[in-house]
């Protein structure tokens, strides 16, 4: 496929980053605002709530990334307008400001002093409001490089080393050269591969900070662990698809970086990148913890091979699943976007496969809905680092 | 018609990558970074996506996959016999 004028149709935003979604977000900051935030998206249709379970008592470095991960959801191009809501009126101003420097419209709102009733009629008039501004919003042709994708698969097996991850690197491969913000991570997921992630950083300093990233997520199985973790990575999905260790398992992911892309940084979770190329996360492998912390980082459009069948979706980030396992083919048609079995019997070449995936990559950046999309899958999971206070 | 592939020659596993594959039937093999073919006969039954040997591996040898060190074996296993859990440990954690 020829990318050199490639192009797609997205939302370019007050920031000039460039959106493939419209959403207005009702977001709650912490678990006690998610039945105010499900009301308000319930009174005001084409507004999207993202209920979660955390924000109190949490401290330091984790109530940090809380906020980063919460400001970047409403940071992320793919969002035209906020409403956050908070129990208390401090932090919901607070993560309103961050998201308020992009220049998109954001509305926030305390509970204490005001009750759910009268937050909820507030924030569904900012909200209706909000809504019909962002319907008017039309999309413009911008050039490939505007978008940023990010990887990562789940539900791993064999086919996925063979078959879908190669897939995600012949195509990584191919948007590199043009400029395109590219994400991978799953810290732990590479154990027994961290060797060929570091030779492809870009410089010294690139690579102790890979390093630095990988051993302390070594130190903290290390610390936790209770066993060689043969219940949870692999887990039990991906031994059933035949991945038997470990370092298997992080051979067939690193595929998905393809055989030419350098890793041009490293980022902490849901850090946003801040020049093109392909940028390593630090992130858990759990699904929709690393989709979560790369949607807050400000990737557009995810690419996510899964062997078993994993059914992840996430409420702004539109997840494209493929799959080269003919059973998961099968007997999960309805999630599975992009079918690349073809190439585990030769029917299909590595190139074609790839453009196939950058095929659909471009009809969803356009407008089409993924699977998860149509079949509701919206999993906005926060990633924690330790107890609340 | 391909029953498993092989990422690279040197690899001592390869992966089924068709469903119902019984002890005794003769398994054609795609090695696919080289694209060669290779013959085996299959010692146990295998479900897709599971590998099995190809070539005899001592207990405790390593086994490569991806060109790459994927773990230790815990059991000889021969040519043909399934690979998994049962026979393969990692060397990590």
């Amino acid at each position: 496929m020829d990318l050199s004028k490639a192009s797609f149709w997205g939302y370019k935003r007050e920031n000039g980053r460039v959106g493939v979604r419209n959403h207005v977000l009702i977001l709650p900051v912490d678990d006690l605002s998610n039945a105010a935030a499900e009301a308000v998206a319930n009174n005001i249709k084409g507004t999207l709530a993202i209920p979660h379970p955390y924000g109190r008592l949490q401290f330091g470095a984790d109530l940090e990334l809380h906020f980063r991960t919460l400001i970047g959801a409403g940071c992320n191009p793919n969002v035209a307008a906020v409403v956050v809501i908070c129990i208390e009126e401090g932090w919901a101003k607070k993560v309103a400001d961050g998201i308020a420097a992009t220049g998109k419209p954001v509305a926030w709102f305390g509970i204490e002093q005001h009750g759910d009733h009268d937050t909820i009629l507030r924030a569904s008039k900012k909200a209706k409001e909000f809504v019909q501004w962002a319907s008017e919003l039309r999309r413009e042709e911008r050039p490939l490089k505007d978008l940023w994708i990010s990887t990562k698969c789940g539900e791993s097996d064999t086919t996925s080393g063979c078959g879908s991850n190669p897939t995600v690197g012949d195509a990584f491969d191919k948007l590199y050269p043009h400029g395109v913000t590219l994400a991978f991570g799953e810290t732990t997921e590479l154990t027994g591969g961290e060797h060929l992630v570091a030779a492809r950083c870009r410089n010294d300093a690139v690579r102790r900070k890979f390093q630095h990233m990988f051993d302390r997520y070594q130190q903290v199985v290390e610390a936790h662990k209770t066993n060689d973790l043969r219940d949870s990575q692999p887990t039990k999905g991906n031994i059933e698809g035949g991945l038997t260790t470990i370092e298997e398992k992080a051979l067939g992911n690193i595929q998905k970086i393809g055989r030419k892309c350098i890793v041009d940084g490293v980022l902490d979770k849901a850090e946003a990148p801040t020049w093109p190329g392909l940028w390593f996360m630090d992130s858990s492998s759990a699904a929709a913890e690393m989709v979560t912390l790369v949607a807050a980082a400000g990737y557009t459009v995810h690419f996510f091979p899964t062997g078993q069948g994993n059914v992840i979706g996430n409420p702004i980030l539109p997840v494209i699943k493929l799959c080269a396992n003919p059973r998961t083919v099968r007997t999960m048609s309805e999630h599975i976007d992009v079918d690349v079995s073809g190439l585990l019997r030769r029917e299909m070449t590595p190139d074609q496969a790839g453009d196939k995936l950058l095929e659909c990559m471009f009809r969803t950046a356009n407008g089409r809905l993924t699977a998860a999309e149509a079949l509701g899958h919206r999993e906005f999971v926060l990633t924690r680092l330790y107890e609340s206070a | 018609m391909i029953h498993f592939v092989v990422h690279d020659e040197n690899d001592s596993v390869g992966v089924v990558v068709v469903e119902g594959v019984k002890a005794g039937q003769k398994l054609n093999g795609w090695i696919m970074d080289q694209d060669k073919s290779l013959d085996v006969t299959a010692k146990s039954d295998i479900p897709i996506g599971h590998k099995l040997a190809i070539r005899p591996l001592a207990d405790g040898a390593t086994v490569i996959k991806y060109g790459v060190d994927i773990g230790k074996t815990i059991a000889p296993i021969q040519v043909g016999e399934h690979t998994h859990v049962h026979n393969l440990r990692t060397k990590r954690w």
